[in-house]
């Protein structure tokens, strides 16, 4: 056993325990001896990571500060006047509100909806590979599927979801065309296509409990309900730090499907921070200030990573 | 079903072995399964009916309402469009059921030829990460070089960059290249995965040191004992990188959108999503073309459902 493999593999483990994990200084057992053949294995992955992350990471960086443009090649420095225009520019700040919102009422859903999925099916009722394929098969369809089928069950006047409510004497609901509702309809979307991968996670972490601790609660005379608050959900927690970490990351970059239900409206109503920057590069064609309010994204999602990674911490010591 | 097929082509194939024995290992195995799933119903719900008949009935529920959005896709793809846009909803259609949705679709459309752009990009980008990812791990595992700590912590920090943030500096870059329209600028910027190359190396590292000293020892090179010793035990992991790469750059919408133009270059995702019909929206066919777009990563699902389950279930992670 080497010190990096303190864990059982079937665990997913977050990215940020990843990090610690290295670092394997003094390793028992042999080491093979210092050669050059590792820069000719990395070679290949270092070209793409170069060319293809770490440079427009550096570029990217350099545009945000200057005004350059999509249609024009002249370009010239301009400090930090993208990051203010963007700090100070309303819609900014509302496309990053509704970004938090679609955060915070999509995950929760995802996350709870997930694990009852996951424990129902785990607790070995019959007919598994149903189940599992019905939660799990609207993940592997292409946003644009999803939001054709969703599309169409929203709408007004023939749409399955209004024509049911007609049926029941209820009054339509504007589902992607009234402000206070369209956002929440786009979580309902989102919920339906995504959560199979939670679902995934959980019923591979659910797999992992021993049988004999739940033997010993029947033993001890606990009821269904006292081994599932008890066993199972005090069991769960690294699971669902992992998941919630990943949801929250997935949640703040969402575009797609709101870009092909709504394209951000009505009225702004929601547009995500991604379209802000879509909307700014490609149909504004302002780069450098795209790039600029990339880069405010980019240190959201940097500080979300690092409070979990220091909540992750303090839970461990 | 998966293990239905190659209980009937395993011995077919091989020849070799009793068939019998085969088939009884494989209903004791099926009985112990039974067993351990009464038990574990038993330990988690109860001995006795109510919470079985609970636990069916909610996800009984769940499944249905999970289902009904795709069925209900499916049924009105095959309907007319009068019947599909009849105000009371109908769920009889009273043209009665007709195809012609689907022949429209497939004899207008660019769908055929967007599925054919999804499966060379999807391919591409599969086969070009799993083997620099795989390199570059087994190199972070067992190779002893300078910067080999820094760089694998760099390619730990790379996680936290969502790519989404790049699509302006990259596109940018994939005009000075004059690669913008062309599938390979499609391609070649999902190729950059530093999650699989962390899961790879995890892999690598639990493989005991002991298998490869013995190749080398026989004199075999660093490259010789990575393919010929090291990938054959990496299957697994292989496998489930492979399909976790694969889904990920089928189901790709916003870079490929970004960098497409033309419709004939454009991917699956893409061209469904931005092509709409000139007729204004008809939903028969809009639902139609939405299944055809569904049935290839079905199928693929339907085929590898263990393998993809287990590889999500173990290396799985990063959302879309």
């Amino acid at each position: 056993m080497t010190t990096t493999t303190n864990s059982p593999a079937s665990t997913p483990r977050p990215p940020a325990a990843a990090g610690t994990s290295l670092a394997p200084r003094r390793r028992p057992g042999k080491q093979p001896a210092p050669s050059r053949t590792g820069y000719w294995f990395l070679a290949p992955y270092l070209f793409f990571f170069a060319v293809f992350l770490v440079w427009p990471i550096i570029y990217g960086l350099w545009m945000s500060l200057t005004n350059r443009s999509l249609v024009n090649d002249e370009s010239s420095f301009a400090g930090f006047a993208n990051y203010s225009e963007a700090l100070t520019d309303p819609q900014m700040w509302s496309s990053l509100g509704n970004t938090l919102f679609f955060t915070v009422i999509s995950s929760v859903p995802l996350i709870l909806v997930s694990f009852a999925m996951a424990y129902l099916v785990y607790t070995g009722l019959k007919g598994q590979w149903l189940w599992r394929l019905t939660f799990f098969a609207p993940f592997l369809l292409p946003v644009s599927v999803v939001t054709a089928i969703w599309a169409f069950l929203f709408t007004n006047d023939f749409g399955l979801i209004n024509g049911l409510l007609d049926r029941f004497g209820i009054s339509q609901v504007g589902w992607l065309s009234d402000e206070q509702v369209a956002m929440w309809s786009i979580a309902l979307v989102t919920l339906w296509w995504t959560v199979g991968f939670n679902f995934l996670l959980y019923l591979s972490a659910l797999q992992n409990i021993p049988d004999h601790l739940y033997e010993a609660a029947q033993l001890d005379g606990a009821g269904t309900w006292r081994r599932l608050f008890s066993i199972t959900l005090p069991m769960m927690k690294s699971t669902t730090g992992l998941i919630v970490l990943l949801q929250a990351l997935a949640s703040l970059k969402v575009f797609d499907q709101i870009f092909l239900l709504t394209a951000g409206g009505p009225n702004g109503a929601t547009r995500s921070i991604l379209q802000y920057i879509y909307d700014a590069g490609f149909t504004g064609y302002r780069l450098g200030y795209a790039s600029a309010t990339s880069y405010i994204f980019f240190a959201l999602i940097v500080l979300v990573s690092l409070a979990q990674m220091w909540f992750a911490k303090r839970k461990d010591s | 079903m998966a293990t239905s097929t190659t209980a009937a082509t395993a011995p077919a194939g091989s020849g070799r072995e009793p068939m019998g024995s085969d088939v009884d290992a494989r209903t004791r195995a099926r009985a112990q399964k039974k067993r351990e799933a009464e038990h574990l119903r038993t330990l988690t719900l109860g001995p006795g009916r109510k919470g079985r008949v609970a636990a069916y009935t909610v996800v009984a529920v769940l499944a249905a309402l999970w289902a009904l959005p795709m069925v209900w896709a499916v049924l009105s793809s095959f309907k007319s469009e009068a019947d599909v846009s009849a105000a009371p909803l109908q769920l009889w259609p009273e043209g009665g059921w007709t195809a012609d949705a689907y022949r429209n679709v497939l004899a207008a459309g660019d769908i055929p030829l967007w599925i054919w752009n999804s499966v060379l990009v999807s391919t591409l980008v599969t086969v070009i990460t799993v083997i620099i990812s795989a390199l570059a791990a087994y190199a972070f595992s067992r190779q002893k070089f300078r910067g080999r700590r820094w760089l694998f912590v760099l390619t730990i920090a790379a996680l936290m960059v969502p790519p989404q943030i790049l699509i302006v500096p990259l596109f940018d870059q994939m005009i000075a290249l004059r690669l913008s329209d062309t599938l390979l600028g499609v391609a070649l910027p999902q190729v950059v995965m530093p999650l699989m190359v962390i899961v790879m190396k995890n892999f690598f590292d639990q493989i005991p040191v002991e298998l490869e000293e013995a190749a080398r020892l026989d004199g075999a090179s660093d490259f010789r004992v990575f393919f010929s010793v090291v990938l054959p035990l990496s299957r697994s992991i292989l496998t489930a990188v492979s399909i976790f790469v694969f889904i990920s750059a089928w189901n790709n919408f916003l870079w490929p959108f970004i960098v497409t133009n033309s419709p004939e270059i454009m991917t699956i995702p893409v061209g469904l999503g931005t092509v709409k019909n000139a007729y204004g929206v008809q939903y028969a066919s809009e639902m139609a073309s939405a299944m055809i777009g569904a049935l290839p990563l079905l199928i693929v699902f339907m085929l590898f459902q263990r393998h993809i389950i287990r590889g999500f279930a173990t290396s799985g992670m990063g959302g879309q």
